[in-house]
């Protein structure tokens, strides 16, 4: 997807509306770029983040807390081996809360993500039994994401057509899809465990790039980001706008490769980076691109705003609501087959225990906002990566599951805690 | 003279027993400002509503500069060149002044990618030919704005689709002082630039600042047709409260 800033503006220029023809002569406006400094940049975002506009800010913080905490308590959550572990651990998790994070943006919930994914693992791999149906891996993998996104579907229609409110209709799914998920499992199985034999499914969460792949993802990544970065302020000074100074994007993009290049030397001095880690990147890149640059993605977000506004713009709300919730249920399928492939089986309590809260609350725990119309895709990395890193770093310290349930808990807490009152100071402020 | 470029006649609707409007003259002409007044249940909204394509008329007839039209639809008042900016305004507080401006109408590269630097633009130049000038960036969130702002916003959006005739219901309902002399004087410059404006109002002071001529409406019928240079509040205000009626509601003339 190639955009050329240089050829594109001509296009446009004829349809430009142009009010303005009649007018009297231009009066000074207060709208003409001004070339940014580096001190005006970091001021605004300091004035921003004063008025509660955090953006990404507390996970940071949050970030670098948790890695002091157990990093003290334990000698090995710094070891490389934890690390790759750590990026297996949350591939998954990241995956289903991308799709939580559109239903959030949208101002509704689904409950049903979790066991939904564990429908799209258990189909995958009853389609897989080498005993049975023994389709191949790719035809397996499109059915069950295929059922889970048919899934998101029905539910979606269920909530725009008969009007039920999405955390009625999804708790309901909550339920059935668990049922169907044990239904599935102990019936083909006595243990209630299906174990999957299929190796390049397996690979998905087990297999590794090779040092050289990862370096090459590790600089191929930077260097698209830069170009899109370089591309964006070339466009927008071609047009008079302002744009951000070359400084700030110089030490962004420097920041992101020192970032990922520390990440791929430490994965590589272990196994290497996983190949899923790339999988959730592109899915990452993929959809962050839906979300802000698309007119798809505009609309999801005019529809958490203000869905009357949206419905008077023309704007068809009932298919925005529909595609978000078969996305979600895409996602969750792929999430799920990205757990079933970690764990090479599926079995009757796939799906359970946590999983549900954890995709939740990454996404909100990343920033995404309950309410609708606020939050980022990179918000479901962010937290999944925080959720994650809590997870393992209690794991090593050998906690009680209800210990790790309370800790958890109150991360999750402390999180919608730093939303509302962010939330409150920008209303005070009449920054949204 | 020209055709007025907005002009109804015989306008009635009926909700169910209660006659909303009934038998309604009721024209624009290019470059003024008309004011709509009338007090709560005259049928002012609904006359407007039915101008915009949201309620069918009953009966009646409209042209658009002389040439008849039907409305059936607000898509249908939109391609006409009649835009309703609505007292709620319809604007997403979460998305920026351009992503408002441009809601469901962006423009695209490829189809679906958005092309922001040329939205940005436009809005920009939109603002400034409208001489709004009131906003810092065309890159803030709506919610950061002031009640004057969004109007700006508000207005702005619906003048970008090259409309004719622009119909604000109560612009200035929530304003302070200074605020509504913002929008006023924007409402005067639209007209400036041969643009119908309606504005629907309580306030008899904002609309004998602003408007050229005021339609009374009381009961759901036209009471009074006023050049505002040759009359006075007091005429509008006995016309809203006991302007005379052709047609008195409840008796069962129709014909």
């Amino acid at each position: 997807m190639t955009i050329d800033p240089r050829t594109a503006p001509d296009v446009d220029a004829a349809d430009v509306v142009g009010p303005e023809e009649t007018l009297p002569p231009a009066i000074p406006a207060g709208f003409e770029a001004t070339p940014e400094t580096l001190g005006g940049y970091l001021r605004r975002w300091w004035q921003g983040v004063r008025a509660g506009e955090l953006g990404s800010l507390p996970i940071i913080v949050g970030l670098v807390v948790i890695a002091i905490v157990f990093g003290t308590l334990d000698d090995t959550f710094y070891v490389e081996r934890n690390f790759t572990n750590l990026l297996l651990q949350m591939a998954a998790m990241s995956t289903i809360a991308i799709g939580v994070v559109f239903v959030l943006l949208i101002g509704e919930i689904d409950l049903s993500v979790a066991y939904v994914s564990a429908v799209g693992g258990v189909t995958m791999t009853l389609l897989l039994r080498p005993d049975g149906s023994n389709w191949p891996w790719w035809a397996a993998i499109g059915f069950g994401l295929l059922v889970t996104t048919l899934i998101g579907l029905v539910q979606a229609l269920v909530i725009t057509k008969a009007g039920v409110p999405s955390f009625v209709v999804t708790l309901a799914g909550l339920l059935i899809w668990n049922g169907v998920v044990l239904i599935l499992t102990t019936q083909y199985s006595t243990s209630g465990t299906i174990r999957i034999q299929d190796d390049t499914v397996v690979g998905i969460a087990n297999d590794f790039l090779s040092d050289a792949w990862g370096w090459a993802v590790a600089v191929g990544g930077v260097a698209a980001y830069a170009l899109t970065q370089l591309q964006t302020a070339r466009s927008r000074r071609a047009r008079g706008l302002d744009s951000k100074p070359a400084i700030v994007i110089f030490l962004q993009v420097a920041g992101l490769a020192v970032v990922t290049g520390a990440a791929v030397w430490y994965a590589n001095r272990d196994r290497g980076i996983p190949s899923v880690t790339l999988l959730v990147l592109i899915l990452f890149v993929f959809w962050s691109f839906v979300a802000s640059r698309t007119r798809f993605g505009r609309h999801v977000y005019a529809v958490g705003g203000n869905a009357e506004a949206a419905r008077r713009a023309g704007i068809n709300v009932d298919r925005v609501r529909i595609t978000v919730f078969m996305i979600a249920g895409f996602m969750a399928g792929l999430g799920g087959i990205i757990l079933a492939s970690r764990l090479r089986s599926v079995a009757t309590n796939t799906g359970g225990g946590d999983l549900l809260l954890n995709v939740i609350a990454a996404a909100v725990i990343g920033g995404t906002s309950l309410f609708g119309g606020r939050g980022r895709v990179v918000s479901a990395l962010l937290g999944a990566l925080v959720i994650a890193s809590i997870a393992n770093g209690m794991g090593l310290l050998n906690l009680a599951t209800g210990t790790k349930f309370v800790i958890t808990g109150l991360v999750l807490l402390a999180a919608v805690l730093v939303d509302s009152l962010s939330t409150r100071r920008r209303a005070a402020r009449g920054v949204m | 003279m020209t055709d007025p470029l907005l002009a109804c006649e015989g306008v009635s609707k009926a909700f169910g027993a209660v006659q909303a409007l009934y038998r309604v003259d009721f024209e624009v002409r290019a470059g003024e400002v008309m004011a709509l007044v009338g007090d709560n249940g005259a049928g002012k909204s609904t006359l407007v509503k039915c101008v915009a394509g949201i309620y069918p008329m009953d009966e009646g007839r409209v042209r658009v500069e002389g040439r008849p039209v039907t409305v059936h639809h607000p898509r249908d008042a939109a391609r006409l060149g009649i835009e309703v900016v609505y007292q709620d305004l319809a604007l997403a507080d979460n998305l920026d002044v351009t992503a408002n401006m441009f809601l469901g109408r962006e423009r695209t590269r490829q189809g679906f990618v958005l092309d922001e630097s040329s939205m940005e633009q436009a809005a920009r130049e939109t603002l400034r030919g409208l001489s709004v000038t009131t906003l810092g960036s065309v890159r803030q969130r709506v919610a950061g704005l002031s009640g004057g702002q969004r109007q700006a916003v508000a207005v702005a959006k619906s003048v970008m689709w090259n409309s004719k005739l622009l119909i604000l219901d109560e612009p200035t309902a929530a304003l302070g002082v200074v605020q509504t002399r913002q929008v006023l004087d924007l409402v005067r410059r639209l007209a400036d630039r041969d643009l119908g404006v309606v504005i629907v109002s309580h306030n008899l002071h904002d609309v004998f600042e602003v408007a050229d001529r005021i339609t009374v409406l009381r009961l759901g019928q036209r009471v009074a047709l006023l050049d505002r240079a040759e009359t006075t509040q007091q005429d509008v205000v006995h016309a809203i409260t006991a302007g005379t009626l052709d047609h008195v509601p409840g008796m069962a003339d129709r014909g």
